[in-house]
């Protein structure tokens, strides 16, 4: 498989936790302490109440595919990575999350799969996952 | 309030060219409305509503209102949701109509990509800066997701849950392909098979190449009037019975995959109307991918969800003699994509078949209701719909 481009992220005053726990190799995901869910993308208001009492509380690593494609064709700096897997992963902790697979392109929705982190240089690292 | 019947659709042009060399986005869309508005038998002075989209270029509509020389409005509209936004409009500006704002309004779309150089789907995307504030990019760009991905991703879960298969799929494709050889603009005019859309390379799997949509230059307009106006025009118009629109996204991390927002706009729509998906005579279903029409026609309502794939096969889509005619120009899989914007050209369709104007092989005879539905975005991830009915002016 070839080395996907690696992107630093915009890191918005909300999401800071997120993507500070992502370079020590963990996932925070955001909490509603007044309604009990947990949101994705982060931030700190609650899409389900309008609650902005949020804390962090680390994600397993572990998930299964929700659904995946083989992309073969893009431009710019994806053209030396293609094909890559574009996927949502179910986290275990509940929320479908947009990544990378980056072991392989022989997969099928429902398979377990684990996070990897992939340094952007800038003090975080984008979360994708490998086949378990 | 109901819209069914407070407004006409009187005017409505679809721009011939596909490539277009050395013209202004500007101008593109003068000729578009001026088109739409001879066809409609109205001039400048009659326009009193606006409704454009993010293809428009300068200040919201106002540059473009200057340009265009409208300088009697008193209704003025931008709302974008991409490639619906212009069936979106058709029923705004009825909303507006029938409350009295306005009685002329000109909707219109432009856009050249085609001659910017552009010539496949899937170019550039991903990346996790850029699109100013948008708060989801850091969480999606980075990962490569082009629209090609976006929509696999769709066509995979839906085979993954009902079993949909790559030759359903196609079948979508051999019918768009068929109408479009009777469509002397349409930029693709060959008919395909099935074995023909599955021997095209995998762009992303599971979609082929022959399941992506064209890119074209070009434009649209149409026309949208009050029940007088209409009555006093020579040129046939046509009735605006219902409409509805929605917007779906990743609700929080629990994205669905299966449906799109046309389960929200086709409801309303067909309500308002008052009739069902048995009664419609032609549909113009929003066509970037074949997985679009396939997803946004079990959400409509014109089979159960998850039976999509059987629904589509077998010619069924075909016009005059399937259960379903759709997109009679060829839709945007082969005849025009404008500015990656297909809302237009599905309205446009849909009075065409409705004034007996469409390609003579593919006209549904008796054409009594019609319906043009749109996606903007993308069925990936978030995305806008715009759904109208449409009848006869006596409906
Ligand atoms: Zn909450």
């Amino acid at each position: 498989m070839p080395e996907l481009p690696v992107f630093p992220p915009t890191v918005s005053p909300e999401a800071k936790p997120f993507w500070d726990a992502t370079a020590e190799g963990k996932i925070l995901l955001p909490k509603c302490n007044d309604c009990g869910t947990v949101i994705w993308y982060p931030r700190t208001t609650c899409p389900e109440c309008m609650s902005s009492d949020v804390s962090w509380f680390e994600a397993s690593g572990r998930g299964t595919i929700y659904s995946f494609a083989v992309v073969r064709r893009n431009g710019g700096p994806w053209r030396d990575a293609l094909p890559y897997v574009l996927a949502y992963v179910e986290l275990e902790e509940g929320p479908r999350i947009l990544t990378n697979i980056v072991d392989t392109i022989d997969l099928e929705c429902g398979q377990s799969v684990e996070a990897v982190f992939a340094d952007t240089g800038e003090g975080n690292a984008l979360v994708r996952f490998k086949t378990v | 309030m109901s819209i069914n019947g407070k407004a006409f659709i009187a005017g409505a042009y679809e721009h011939p060219d596909r490539e277009i060399k050395g013209k202004s986005l500007a101008r593109i869309h003068a000729e578009v409305a001026y088109g739409a508005l001879q066809d409609a038998g109205l001039s400048v002075d009659d326009v009193d509503g606006y409704f454009c989209a993010g293809d428009a270029p300068g200040f919201g509509g106002i540059s473009m209102a200057e340009y265009l020389g409208f300088s009697k409005l008193r209704h003025i509209d931008s709302t974008e949701t991409g490639g619906s936004s212009y069936v979106v409009a058709v029923g705004h500006a009825a909303e507006a109509i029938a409350a009295g704002k306005c009685s002329v309004a000109v909707i219109t779309l432009a856009g050249a990509p085609r001659a910017a150089g552009m010539r496949v789907l899937g170019g550039g995307g991903g990346r996790g800066r850029g699109w100013g504030d948008t708060p989801e990019v850091s969480f999606e760009g980075p990962f490569g997701p082009n629209v090609l991905g976006f929509y696999a991703l769709a066509a995979r879960r839906h085979m993954y849950e009902f079993g949909t298969t790559s030759e359903q799929l196609a079948w979508i494709r051999v019918a768009a392909s068929k109408h479009a050889s009777h469509n002397p603009h349409a930029l693709l005019r060959d008919v395909v098979t099935v074995e023909d859309v599955l021997h095209s390379p995998m762009v992303a799997d599971p979609l082929h190449r022959l399941d992506s949509c064209v890119i074209t230059d070009g434009g649209g307009a149409v026309i949208v009037v009050s029940p007088e106006v209409a009555r006093d025009l020579e040129r046939k118009s046509v009735k605006i019975l219902g409409h509805g629109e929605g917007v779906k996204h990743t609700n929080n991390g629990h994205i669905d995959l299966t449906y799109t927002a046309a389960v929200i706009s086709g409801k309303q729509a067909f309500e308002e109307a008052g009739v069902t998906p048995s009664d419609i005579d032609y549909a113009s279903i929003y066509d970037s991918f074949t997985i679009t029409v396939l997803i946004q026609i079990e959400d409509l309502g014109f089979c159960e969800k998850g039976k999509g794939g059987a629904f589509v096969s077998d010619g069924a889509l075909e016009s005059p003699n399937g259960v379903l005619p759709f997109n009679t120009d060829g839709g945007g899989l082969c005849n025009n994509h404008p500015n990656n914007r297909g809302g237009m050209t599905k309205v446009i369709e849909a009075v065409r078949q409705l004034r007996g104007e469409a390609n003579a092989p593919v006209q549904v005879p008796d054409c009594q209701i019609a319906l043009a539905h749109g996606t903007g975005g993308t069925i990936g991830a978030r995305h806008g719909s715009g759904t109208v009915i449409l009848g006869q002016p006596d409906a």
